[in-house]
């Protein structure tokens, strides 16, 4: 069964992205570990099948910080670039949780987009690979830190693109904790009421926040239904198939009045690293809390 | 002297005319913000917002990625106050081209401290990457486009709408970074903007009248803030220097003033005449200017108080004084 190939590619893709984050994790004595949990198999997907990006030849090495965007900065460059040229034809994707970044970078690695050495340099000081992403790392074109910003500015670009008759869409990846923001919504009705179906949104469903789980901290289902009465249409999938996810978002080069679509991805923020686990409900960023501890998860590394 | 309405909405329409990339967001105050006629005239690049300003300012900046120059109107108040994060994270910090006409700036509306936009120059001013320009009469709402238009990253503008006199005359337009040197003295160095300066145009005729040489200039442009012309000004007066504008004492101009007093080791006494660490209330622009202290009789007392004696200046006399377009003492170029 050949569609069965890039399903295998993904899974594979998937669990280096695990592989890779947690050995991080480890080196940097702790880090964002059940992001790449959850999204692995969504990120993995999108840059290995549903996003039309254009190719960017050899894997690129990040480059150094060039300064923040400012007038007379000549040198200054998005990680946008690892997302290959930025042509009509050719889809964008904007991250908006940022601190999803090392999820990114590992899946930009695995698309053969990012030259691996370039994971030596996350965290290092004067590298773009920074631990919380903005528009200079890899794979990012807008700074999105500060949750909530970018679906808005992924709508903007979305109508410039209409307005400049480009056929490539615009993908943004989203956390389910930033439907708590009212510029979310604010968002959703703007891009309904402007018809931007060009626009697809991706949502790590994995009912997790920085204070424990999504349904404690503030309520935000039934999501679903409050995104379909803000004028979207909304697909709920299992966020660990890639050919489900793969097959809801195919459907697009939809007719012109569609409503723009978010794919809900329920996901597991623990899948693939059972000793996770034992965190929960306090699985936003992992820390070590003995030595025994770290041992376990360098033992959980050795296994995956 | 002549007195104009509805300048921008007029202009707005003549000026983007053959500027396709330009295209306007609002968010529901369109006619209240003098956006209507271009609305009308060109509907494909007009983009209703709601009443949703965190988007908005966003939106704009995707836009801005994009090629276009969002351009948006609404009240001063819900850019800065409403949308800050987003003004500074998605506008300002990518540099991005999107232009902000912020109206209602300082006491001009009734609608109370809501409304009034009286701390966006402290907070703007401060942003990395964004030029803060303020209009003070018709001939600066003509021209602020073209000032704005040639920056490259985001502009916010305190802008004014309705009657508005032409202080300035038409073939003077404003200029980016260029006060405008409307009379010369050296006992004094007064600097305004925005609205306060048909004030201080009264007060000064008046205190001429008294014997006193008054070095008067307006600054339509706060952010940057680096002409000569200014640091001159401040370094010249026998007693001393008084600001007043439509704004904080604190932040605003003053205080620009005052840190390029320290900065260049001036020692100069400064007075800052504006809103003395206070929100305002609802009421007439006239009323208001009286009881913040903003007006022409506000400012002679700044100035005995400078000079160290009375001048008996009464209200009568400044309200008779009969104002006509200047021409500015300083020319930047033969015009």
């Amino acid at each position: 069964m050949p569609h069965n190939d890039w399903t295998a590619d993904v899974r594979r893709a998937a669990g280096q992205i695990r592989r890779r984050v947690l050995e991080h994790t480890l080196q940097h004595d702790g880090g964002y570990m059940s992001q790449a949990c959850s999204s692995a198999e969504i990120l993995a997907t999108l840059y290995l099948k549903s996003m039309n990006l254009a190719a960017v030849g050899s894997p690129l090495m990040p480059r150094p910080f060039p300064g923040t965007p400012k007038a007379g900065n000549n040198g200054y460059f998005t990680g946008a670039e690892f997302n290959g040229r930025a042509e009509a034809h050719h889809d964008r994707f904007i991250l908006s949780p940022a601190h999803y970044a090392l999820v990114v970078y590992t899946a930009l690695i695995e698309a053969g987009r990012m030259d691996p050495c370039g994971l030596d340099l996350f965290n290092q000081d004067g590298s773009s690979v920074e631990m919380i992403g903005a528009e200079h790392s890899p794979g990012c074109e807008v700074t999105c830190g500060s949750l909530g910003q970018a679906l808005s500015q992924a709508a903007g670009i979305a109508l410039a693109r209409r307005l400049r008759g480009d056929t490539g869409r615009v993908w943004v990846f989203m956390s389910d904790g930033e439907f708590q923001i009212g510029q979310t919504w604010e968002a959703l009705q703007a891009a309904a009421h402007h018809r931007l179906n060009n626009l697809v949104v991706v949502v790590d469903v994995n009912r997790q926040q920085c204070d424990g789980t999504v349904e404690s901290v503030m309520t935000i289902e039934p999501l679903e239904k409050r995104i379909m009465a803000f004028g979207w249409d909304a697909a709920r999938i299992d966020g660990h198939n890639p050919q489900a996810l793969q097959s809801v978002t195919k459907a697009l080069g939809r007719p012109i009045d569609a409503r723009p679509l978010v794919v809900l991805c329920d996901t597991d923020p623990c899948r693939g690293l059972e000793l996770l686990r034992r965190n929960a409900p306090r699985l936003h960023y992992l820390r070590f809390s003995s030595g025994a501890d770290r041992q376990a998860y360098v033992q959980a590394l050795e296994a995956l | 002297m002549e007195i104009l309405s509805k300048i921008h909405a007029g202009n707005l329409v003549r000026w983007a005319r053959d500027r396709p990339e330009v295209v306007v967001l609002s968010a529901d105050l369109t006619s209240s913000c003098e956006a209507d006629q271009f609305r009308d005239a060109y509907p494909d690049r007009f983009f209703s917002m709601g009443v949703a300003e965190q988007n908005m300012l966003s939106f704009a900046a995707g836009l801005a990625r994009e090629g276009k120059m969002p351009l948006i109107h609404t009240f001063a108040v819900f850019i800065y106050r409403r949308a800050y994060d987003q003004l500074a994270m998605s506008v300002a910090y990518a540099n991005a081209n999107v232009k902000m006409f912020g109206f209602l700036p300082g006491i001009l509306t009734p609608g109370g401290a809501t409304h009034q936009a009286i701390d966006d120059i402290a907070l703007l001013r401060t942003l990395p990457n964004m030029t803060v320009l303020e209009v003070g009469d018709a001939t600066e709402v003509e021209s602020v486009l073209d000032v704005m238009a040639a920056v490259d990253g985001p502009v916010y503008v305190r802008m004014l709408r309705g009657q508005l006199p032409r202080l300035f005359a038409a073939e003077e337009p404003m200029r980016l970074d260029t006060p405008r040197v409307l009379s010369r003295g050296g006992d004094l160095t007064l600097v305004t903007s925005g609205v306060c300066t048909e004030e201080a145009l009264r007060a000064t005729t008046v205190l001429r009248s008294r014997g006193l040489g008054v070095e008067h200039l307006h600054v339509s442009t706060l952010k940057p803030c680096n002409s000569p012309i200014i640091l001159e000004a401040l370094a010249q007066p026998k007693y001393g220097v008084v600001s007043l504008e439509n704004h904080l004492a604190s932040g605003g101009l003053g205080s620009i003033l005052a840190e390029k007093i320290a900065d260049a080791g001036l020692g100069v006494r400064q007075i800052r005449l504006g809103l003395q660490d206070t929100f305002a209330h609802g009421a007439s622009k006239p009323y208001l200017m009286r009881e913040y202290g903003l007006d022409a009789l506000a400012l002679t007392r700044a100035v005995e108080r400078l000079v160290g004696q009375p001048l008996h200046i009464r209200e009568e006399e400044l309200a008779a004084v009969r104002l006509e377009a200047v021409h500015s003492e300083h020319k930047v170029e033969a015009l």
